[in-house]
């Protein structure tokens, strides 16, 4: 019984032990590959992986709007598509992803607030995106006055749900942890309506299983401002600013658009795109 | 921190896990003791039953049952605990599955907790019980089960500790408990970061210490002495 306790014990302790040498040994890599790369330096660009036209991750590969932005800003800092990392940015954690340094920089549909300005620095925006209803292909719903008595889905802890219950007190909210579960509620039929950015909403409806089911109202009700999220000390803000400036100017970004999100008849807010760049560095 | 209570309606998101747990508590208990009078009973086939049931839920993510409670039992098979007339229709909805869902899993660990107290009773009374012409029910209820509640309260205890615990995953369907707010306040008020997680520890600190203080308390007062 004793020898059995003690075993246990042993074995947990070598457990804990064998654990903290793997955290060690990971980042003494990440570090050493980088100093034999030399050419340019790397870089961890923070992605929503399960937003379907804006952040996908595929096996190794990574897609979407943010993905292909983060791509081009990269290549135009001198850093080679090799010494990219994508990494998961959760939005409960962007800015202590940022702060803690896990990732350079964050793409990911990260929107400029002043809450998040006192922790973190923003470069952009780089797209205006504004929030907007899903509904099914066949419904009446065409801006958010109609949604009294309706069923609205949204996630939990995200603007958009609080932004639409002040608007229209009639509405009931239902709340899922990811905009999947919402989607497949609106294509059973069980919910009425869907509500978040609309880039968001048009990467579900160009989903091949919802083709033809599912419609954005394109009636817009507010702006988000997608910016590129950096640590505070980072200096490579301005920098950025111009680039994205360039993305713009030379119709990069109109390519990259309609590359990711044209499939849904998806056509950005005119007034607000191209957006104005800078200001929210610092 | 008292501006963030404010603001989230930390009091009311506490409430609601109160109600969730001891609703969740009251018809876990029940189905729990179905249970395990299934898995005791003479019955191969209710031995059976009650067996798989606590091998299929106890291994399966609590996450997974009540997402499943919203999208499968409403979504798909259209069940809805709740009136379509009710301007809180959705609150109540999503309320009454997350209670059906922690109720579910947690009867698993209630009639497991069960059965390990009816193993603190000694074979020879279930024996003498028989031999005194008591048939199965009233063995159980006359001997078997008083005891075995007055034996399992510590492991009953722990269930009750790791459901109030567990109601935070009531937020993957929307029900406004701590976690929901604690959600809510990462995405609006990431300043005070750490204040945030701070804020609902101590709260469910609060909630889980008595109940632990209370179990210990009553299994020495009520241990069957033998």
């Amino acid at each position: 019984m004793r020898s059995s306790t003690f075993k246990i014990a042993a074995l947990a302790a070598a457990t804990t032990l064998t654990l903290a040498a793997c955290g060690g040994g990971g980042e003494s890599t990440d570090s050493g590959s980088g100093g034999e790369e030399g050419g340019s330096e790397p870089l961890t660009i923070g992605v929503k992986i399960d937003q379907p036209g804006l952040g996908v991750q595929d096996g190794d590969s990574y897609s979407g709007m943010d993905v292909d932005v983060a791509r081009a800003v990269a290549e135009q800092l001198g850093v080679s598509e090799d010494d990219i990392t994508f990494q998961e940015a959760p939005t409960p954690q962007r800015e202590n992803l940022l702060t803690t340094n896990q990732v350079d920089m964050i793409f990911a549909t990260y929107s400029i607030t002043d809450e998040r300005k006192e922790q973190v620095q923003f470069a952009g925006p780089y797209f205006v995106a504004g929030q907007d209803l899903l509904v099914a292909a066949d419904s009446d719903i065409a801006g958010p006055e109609d949604l009294d008595g309706q069923i609205l889905c949204s996630v939990t802890g995200s603007t958009s749900a609080t932004n639409v219950q002040e608007e229209v007190p009639g509405v009931q909210l239902q709340e899922y942890g990811r905009y999947s579960e919402c989607v497949e509620q609106l294509a059973n039929g069980t919910i009425d309506a869907l509500t978040t950015d609309d880039t968001i909403l048009a990467g579900y409806a160009a989903q091949d299983q919802y083709a033809g089911q599912l419609k954005v109202v394109g009636n817009t009700f507010s702006e988000e401002n997608y910016g590129v999220g950096l640590n505070k000390d980072s200096d490579r803000c301005e920098e950025i600013n111009e680039i994205l400036q360039g993305l713009w100017d030379d119709g990069t970004m109109e390519q990259i658009i309609s590359d990711n999100l044209g499939a849904a008849d998806y056509t950005p807010n005119a007034d607000l795109n191209p957006p104005e760049i800078g200001g929210h560095c610092g | 921190m008292l501006e963030l209570i404010d603001q989230f309606n930390v009091f009311d998101a506490f409430w609601t896990t109160i109600k969730l747990t001891l609703w969740s508590a009251l018809f876990s208990l029940l189905l729990g003791t179905v249970v395990a009078i299934m898995r005791l009973s003479p019955v191969g086939f209710l031995r059976w039953l009650g067996g798989s049931y606590v091998t299929l839920i106890r291994n399966t993510p609590l996450t997974l049952i009540i997402v499943f409670c919203s999208i499968g039992l409403w979504g798909q098979f259209g069940i809805e605990p709740a009136s379509r007339d009710s301007p809180t229709f959705i609150v109540d909805l999503n309320f009454r599955l997350a209670v059906i869902g922690l109720s579910v899993y947690h009867a698993a660990f209630v009639c497991e907790a069960l059965r390990s107290g009816v193993n603190t009773i000694p074979v020879g009374q279930a024996e003498a019980s028989r031999s005194l012409g008591l048939t199965f029910g009233q063995g159980l209820r006359h001997v078997i089960l008083p005891q075995a509640f007055r034996g399992a309260i510590t492991p009953l205890g722990n269930t009750l500790i790791a459901l109030t615990k567990n109601t935070t995953v009531a937020v993957a369907i929307g029900v406004a408990e701590a976690a929901y707010a604690l959600r809510n306040m990462i995405e609006f008020r990431p300043d005070v970061m750490l204040l945030n997680f701070l804020l609902i520890a101590i709260g469910f600190v609060i909630l889980t210490l008595p109940t632990g203080l209370a179990t210990s308390w009553l299994a020495s007062r009520l241990a069957v002495k033998r």
